[in-house]
């Protein structure tokens, strides 16, 4: 019987959610056993090369490509994980929500105190670069998610008591301890 | 003093004083009824919603109904615990709960509810309010954004016989906590800091200290809220 | 303006309890209140500014800027959109060339918005400095346009009058009173005034309380709780002084009938209150008026004098000895939660109109935490005739466990609205023949609060056993889009009323609020319905009062009754459809950028 196919990305995050399934520790080792990667920083993989079991979602969606990526992961991957709070909730990029983008285009391009070179005030607005959203959004009010890991990361644990049910199909255990927000 | 009265609270037999009201006499007796906005000791407000139990089959909120004898109260019931849970969500999408962000995370009591009943997503959808913030005075940052308006600091935080904070606006979009500016910058550092431990949540926040307790040590890390009435 | 303000607050003895009447003062001479004014209040009363603010946020005609000379307050209830209120908006914008919610640049007018004005059987109807203005039309608001512009008083511009006592020099309004069964089986029954008291005052207090018992005359105003049964817990109270209110804060959409009582009949509902504080032995009576209804004011303050002179009132009452009992009037000042018993005791003691947690009961605590009964301007006006008639006629009138008759409130699409007065017991269908509706989808039973019911239980009767209802019953017409054009517009209602002290009714009204949009607007799914259903339950369990209770009966009711609606709205079997549109996310930030939109 072929491995379970696991894929991972990250959108509107800050890999913060990679490096704490990386913090599995030496379970990793048994992790390669169980499953497979495909599409993920991991392995480096950088388009989904056959249907996988398994995608997880790090961040949320704050331009168009986030929003082209998860639908792919949608199509690809049979069980969707929203990872973090950045992709439950968007999480800390969406502290701009509440203010309107020219607002935060402004302040990260002209007006912001760490803006100094650019003199000739230039907005980026080359056709190659993606579109910014008006607000983020967290990944299941763009495609359905299955299930949520909370946690500024997650921790490892979570991660990993998650992935071991879902290729188990045990019950998954959710010990006090492992369930934060932050 | 007072003749005993007995109350029954999810089968189990409490003996207290007629008057006290029923998340008080639970307490006494380690059974945790859940409430955002109860004070042991201030004038109920009944605003938070979530400590409603059935008494005779009637919702009834358990912080401002008195204990009456014979009454039988039902609490831990899938009902109410589903409600309780939907109220938690409602509160987090209506606010902006970024929890990673937030000097409160970990004594949060809004969070450790979110804990207790193992939200690992609100049901609803997000609504990211700009209520806005107030910096204005000297030792007080009010973030109305993470406001759950259950009313504490506009029960009891009072300056010279004055309320600090009050209600502003009705209605769902406009209605918020305002803290009076003026009355506000009269507050000692100690009024600043009792004015943030009462906040269940990261809406009043004292200046200049922050994160003081580290992750692992809060008050929420390690177990969850109510269990220092159940293990009692 | 200092001085002003100081001498308006001193005329209510420096009292916070009074806020409320000093905050009217004062908008009445300023035509708002100005921050100064907040600061002068605080000063005098020894609050924060933000306390002050705190009662004044809470009321929808207190307002700290200027709204113009001429300010015309718009019904944007149901039936006024049915009856054609947007025209008569667009009107108004188009003369005066500012949009609703705003100001006139030089001042001249303000176009404002409102909840239901009580005018349901003449809309389109607005409020305008307070007088009423109903059946508008395109050119009446032309003529209205024409005389701000002229500067007339906007009494001048009533034009002719209503029927009834409208016409009376001390009302003088074009409001009509559509009293459309003028003898009624008990409340239009003429009578002597005065005459119920003399009976009254011959028996015991006891008597008293025991005749409306026996009578199971119950409370007019929806929730029907024996009105003897009040008096006599009021009386057992053991409080020092004991208060007689009544709510004539009628604000449910759809509902009038106060407003007729109040104007045709004025006398009978005050003797009813004589009647009542004689029953529980209370000193004072206070009269809770609608801010809407603050045309009529003048109108009932002599009614009141009147009585005072005939000895019906004030000290000795028909020479009683020990018989004191007087009337004031408190206006309101647009909360429809006011209507809620305890929110209308808040309010009248100068705070935010917040239902209180009960236990205690205002009967045991109310107005000052005295034992304080609240009763709806029907209940009281039924009383009189009670005590006229006899408990047993009374009860011989209606059904069983309704005893009497109800003031309904008829509007919307039917061809005679008005005020009607019917035994208890009367079916829907009955009623809908009596008004001249034909073609009906649905009816709005009690008002947003109650029930929508379709045809299928038409054969249903009005009475507290079967279809209760405070008296405001809407006819929705066949043609009309009972989704788009009804719920939406009840579930903003209830958004903007909500006092906001429950955490459930101040944000899942919201949340429920955008679930139904997104079905209307095409994303729906038949989960969103089950949803929609479930989380609205909620409401029902959750909240503290009558308003938060039922919020979500607008949506509750036409799913239960109405489904096949929403199930029409779906488009799609599948289980998940986002509302995120991409073209519409970058729209801003690309326009911001000079970038043409890619989105494929």
């Amino acid at each position: 019987m072929s491995k379970p196919v696991v894929a991972t990305t990250s959108l509107a995050g800050c890999f913060g959610c990679h490096m704490s399934l990386l913090d599995i520790d030496e379970r990793i080792l048994e992790l390669i056993e169980l499953v497979e990667f495909n599409k993920s920083p991991i392995d480096d993989i950088k388009t989904f090369t056959k249907q996988c079991d398994i995608g997880l979602i790090e961040g949320g969606c704050c331009n168009s490509e986030n929003v082209h990526v998860l639908k792919d992961f949608r199509k690809n991957c049979k069980i969707l994980v929203s990872v973090g709070e950045c992709a439950i909730m968007g999480g800390l990029p969406a502290l701009r929500n509440g203010i309107p983008i020219e607002e935060c285009i402004r302040e990260a391009y002209l007006d912001g105190p760490t803006v100094s070179l650019n003199e000739e005030q230039i907005l980026p607005n080359d056709d190659e670069l993606p579109m910014l959203l008006d607000k983020v959004y967290p990944c299941h009010e763009i495609v359905k998610i299955d299930y949520y890991l909370p946690g500024c990361p997650p921790r490892a644990d979570l991660i990993w008591n998650a992935l071991i049910a879902l290729v188990t199909g045990d019950e998954m255990k959710l010990p006090y301890e492992v369930v934060k927000f932050d | 003093m007072n003749d005993k009265i007995k109350v029954t609270i999810d089968g189990i037999e409490c003996w207290t004083e007629e008057g006290k009201y029923i998340i008080d006499v639970a307490k006494e007796n380690g059974i945790y009824i859940p409430s955002l906005c109860h004070m042991e000791g201030i004038k109920p407000a009944g605003s938070c919603r979530i400590c409603n139990v059935q008494i005779n089959g009637r919702n009834m909120t358990a912080c401002s109904t008195p204990a009456a004898d014979g009454m039988n109260i039902e609490s831990n019931i899938p009902e109410l615990e589903e409600m309780r849970k939907a109220i938690v969500e409602v509160m987090f999408v209506a606010g902006n709960h970024f929890c990673p962000a937030c000097e409160k995370s970990g004594n949060c009591e809004l969070q450790a509810l979110g804990y207790r009943y193992q939200m690992m997503v609100p049901r609803f959808p997000y609504e990211f309010p700009e209520k806005g913030v107030n910096a204005d005075s000297k030792y007080i940052y009010h973030d109305r954004n993470r406001c759950i308006i259950c009313k504490r600091c506009v029960r009891s935080i009072m300056k010279d016989g004055k309320h600090v904070f009050a209600l502003n606006g009705r209605g769902g979009e406009k209605l918020h906590v305002e803290i009076d500016t003026d009355l506000a910058s009269q507050l000692t550092e100690a009024e600043a800091q009792e004015a943030m431990d009462i906040c269940p949540v990261g809406a009043i926040l004292k200046k200049e200290r922050g994160y003081y307790s580290p992750i692992g040590e809060r008050k929420f890390d390690k177990a969850p809220i109510g269990s220092e009435i159940e293990n009692k | 303006m200092k001085d002003k303000v100081q001498n308006i607050i001193g005329e209510y003895q420096n009292d916070k309890n009074r806020l409320m009447d000093i905050l009217i003062d004062i908008q009445a001479e300023f035509k708002c209140i100005p921050a100064e004014a907040i600061e002068t209040i605080a000063g005098q009363l020894i609050m924060s500014k933000a306390d002050v603010r705190q009662t004044l946020s809470f009321y929808h005609f207190f307002t700290t800027e200027p709204t113009g000379k001429y300010t015309v307050y718009l019904n944007d209830s149901v039936v006024a959109e049915m009856m054609g209120r947007n025209e008569i908006a667009k009107a108004f914008e188009n003369e005066i060339g500012v949009k609703f919610g705003s100001v006139t640049d030089d001042g001249l007018v303000g176009l404002f918005n409102t909840a239901d004005i009580g005018m349901n059987d003449q809309e389109p109807a607005a409020l305008i400095n307070g007088v009423p203005f109903t059946n508008l039309t395109i050119s009446k608001v032309k003529e209205l346009v024409a005389g701000f512009k002229a500067g007339r008083e906007v009494k001048d511009m009533v034009g002719k009058c209503g029927d009834g006592m409208n016409a009376d020099e001390r009302i003088m309004s074009m409001v009509n009173s559509n009293c459309q069964r003028k003898h009624g089986s008990i409340l239009c029954l003429e009578y002597e005034v005065g005459s119920a008291l003399k009976r009254a005052v011959n028996i015991t207090r006891e008597a008293v309380i025991e005749t409306m018992r026996s009578s199971n005359l119950r409370g007019r105003g929806g929730a029907g709780f024996p009105a003897g049964l009040k008096w006599e817990f009021c009386r057992k109270s053991g409080g020092d002084i004991n208060y007689l209110v009544c709510n004539a804060d009628e604000g449910e959409p759809g509902t009038f009938k106060d407003r007729v009582l109040l104007t045709e009949m004025p006398e009978q509902m005050f003797e009813g209150m004589v009647i009542a504080g004689y029953a529980i032995d209370a000193d004072e009576g206070v009269l809770y008026l609608r801010a809407e209804y603050y045309y009529l004011k003048a109108y009932l303050e002599d009614v009141l004098q009147k009585m005072r002179n005939d000895n019906l009132l004030g000290d000795k009452i028909l020479d009683v000895e020990g018989f004191n009992f007087d009337i004031r009037i408190q206006m309101g000042a647009g909360a429809y939660v006011c209507g809620e018993e305890s929110a209308l005791i808040e309010s009248m003691e100068g705070k935010r109109g917040e239902p209180r947690n009960r236990p205690p009961f205002p009967v045991q605590s109310g107005y000052h935490n005295e034992p304080t009964v609240v009763n709806n301007v029907e209940t009281l006006s039924t009383v009189v005739k009670i005590i006229l008639h006899s408990a047993d006629w009374f009860k011989a009138i209606g059904t069983r466990e309704s005893a009497g008759t109800k003031v309904l409130s008829i509007s919307g699409d039917c061809k005679n609205p008005g005020v009607y007065e019917v035994e208890y017991g009367i079916s829907v269908n009955e009623m809908l023949e009596m008004v001249g509706a034909t073609s009906v989808q649905a009816v709005q039973v009690a008002g947003p609060s109650g029930a929508c019911i379709g045809p299928d239980k038409f054969n249903q009767t009005i009475a507290f056993e079967d279809l209760a209802t405070g008296g405001a019953m809407i006819v929705i017409g066949k043609d009309r889009d009972l989704l788009k054009e009804v719920v939406l517009n009840y579930i903003s209602f209830f958004i903007d009323e909500s006092c906001g002290s429950c955490a459930p009714c101040r944000s899942l009204t919201l949340i429920l609020k955008n679930k139904f949009l997104k079905l209307l607007n095409g994303y729906g799914t038949m989960k969103d319905i089950d949803e929609l259903y479930s989380w609205g339950k909620y409401m029902k369990q959750a909240n503290r009062c009558g308003l938060g209770q039922t919020a979500a009966n607008p949506i509750l009711t036409t799913i239960e009754n109405f489904r096949p609606l929403y199930e029409a709205l779906v488009k799609t079997d599948d289980e998940f459809v986002s509302e995120f549109n991409m073209d519409k996310a970058v729209e801003a930030s690309c326009k911001y950028v000079d970038r043409i939109p890619n989105v494929h």
